[in-house]
């Protein structure tokens, strides 16, 4: 059974449509780059996954839950699935381990030692192991988002969504944290990308899924989609960023 | 010619006036701050009726003057059953004026607080009480700590309305001293001067817990 399934789903802000009917199975251990132009509906999409936004018809379901907005929904969610942001969200007032042993101990009711233990094991996977005391304000954009991924791993979650993550980094920063994630796909980690690094989308990725007006446009392996794209969005759209 | 020695023979009165004032103070800036905090909750992210609820209570209290408040608390409920004590309706009448005001400061904060913060808790499994507690009011209080604090200390010093319902108070002291030896300016100078040491007082205390509260800020 695959670890994420979209079947028919539908979105609407008022009148506005914003997915038009997405079909779309993700099994464990893929590595998705959902790419499109602003306003496809890919930011959307992924934020139906986690139950962060509302979807008004068809079905997704994630580990075998049913997705819904509801509060206690959402918290079940989130054992399985993590989410890491554009603007990376830490915790100012906490420092880096404050903020990664936060949501251990608090949700998944983990001693103190063990929280600080997992802490330090995922800061020395991000290879940030020594700025377990700092604030997040004295870190780099690059730095700050390794931390916001060592927080979403210390959850142990089977599946990470990526919003953009590298869209708010200057550009020699964006490498670091390419980098992290190209490890976690290694290990086997089920990655699910809203990105616009193409060349991480070809070299790393399985499969790509190009969003267009609200629909899942094309899709397919990623090497073969992207050095040859079938439809003409596509190729227009490889064209104007590559 | 001046004659504040006149006053040394009521110092137990004057001291009394201010531990009034204080323990007053003190009491009601707990009270006040907890209410405006659990008011500013529920407008920021409450149930409709409670927001409306509240939006009420804040436009009620921030549109009146204080002493009819006050005059209502105490002169008005007895006839609804409801009797008070001059310091218990003080206390009530202070809270009220506090808690609404906070709201708004309060709720600034909340207001200052990025929704990725909310969110990026959500995704990691906590309820929202404990991101309200965990992740949101520190940092929205620390935005606003300063007027917070400025608003603590105007009301103290509005309290000296209280002396007009016979609460023995700092205001009340000066009042009693001058009527029995006549030194007018000498009794309101001191009291002036008890209440800008008041002020001081509080801005202080406020300052020590900030520093214990926000001690992040010193470190990053």
């Amino acid at each position: 059974m695959s670890l994420v399934n979209l079947h028919q789903v539908h979105k609407y802000y008022g009148d506005h449509h914003v997915l038009k009917g997405i079909d779309l199975d993700i099994n464990a251990g893929e590595v998705i780059s959902i790419i499109g132009k602003s306003g496809s509906g890919k930011s959307t999409l992924l934020r139906c996954i986690n139950g962060l936004e509302e979807y008004q018809q068809g079905g997704i379901t994630l580990d075998g839950n049913e997705v819904t907005t509801e509060d206690i929904q959402v918290r079940r969610l989130a054992l399985s699935v993590g989410m890491i942001f554009q603007n990376f969200n830490l915790f100012p007032h906490m420092t880096v381990g404050e903020n990664i042993m936060l949501a251990p101990t608090i949700v998944l009711k983990k001693s103190k030692a063990e929280a600080a233990d997992i802490a330090k094991a995922m800061l020395e996977k991000v290879g940030l192991a020594e700025k377990f005391d700092s604030y997040p304000e004295k870190l780099s954009g690059g730095q700050q988002q390794r931390v916001a991924i060592a927080r979403a791993l210390a959850m142990s979650p089977k599946v990470l969504l990526c919003d953009e993550i590298t869209s708010a980094l200057d550009p020699e920063l964006v490498g670091e944290v390419l980098k992290v994630l190209e490890q976690l796909a290694k290990e086997g980690m089920t990655l699910i990308l809203v990105t616009h690094e193409m060349n991480f989308a070809r070299d790393v990725g399985s499969r790509v899924v190009f969003m267009h007006k609200g629909k899942v446009w094309e899709q397919g392996d990623s090497k073969t989609l992207l050095s040859d794209p079938q439809t003409d969005e596509l190729k227009q759209f490889i064209g104007a960023v590559l | 010619m001046l004659h504040f020695s006149d006053l040394l023979q009521y110092t137990d009165v004057f001291f009394s006036g201010l531990m009034t004032t204080v323990e007053l103070t003190l009491l009601t800036t707990i009270l006040g701050i907890a209410l405006g905090t659990s008011c500013a909750a529920t407008r920021q992210y409450g149930h409709p009726i409670g927001q409306r609820t509240v939006t009420v209570y804040v436009e009620l209290i921030r549109n009146t003057p204080f002493i009819v408040q006050l005059f209502f608390i105490f002169f008005g409920l007895p006839s609804l059953g409801l009797k008070l004590s001059p310091w218990q309706a003080s206390m009530i009448a202070l809270t009220i004026n506090l808690g609404a005001y906070s709201t708004e400061i309060i709720r600034a904060g909340l207001n200052s607080i990025p929704k990725g913060q909310i969110e990026a808790a959500k995704v990691l499994g906590m309820t929202f009480r404990q991101t309200l507690t965990r992740i949101i009011f520190t940092p929205a209080f620390e935005k606003i700590y300063p007027a917070l604090t400025s608003q603590c200390i105007i009301v103290m010093l509005g309290s000296a309305v209280i002396s007009q319902i016979s609460v023995e108070d700092l205001t009340y002291a000066a009042n009693l001293v001058q009527s029995r030896n006549f030194r007018a300016f000498e009794s309101y100078l001191v009291t002036a001067f008890l209440y800008l040491g008041l002020a001081i007082a509080l801005r202080f205390i406020f300052n020590q817990i900030g520093k214990r509260l926000f001690a992040y800020r010193e470190a990053r």
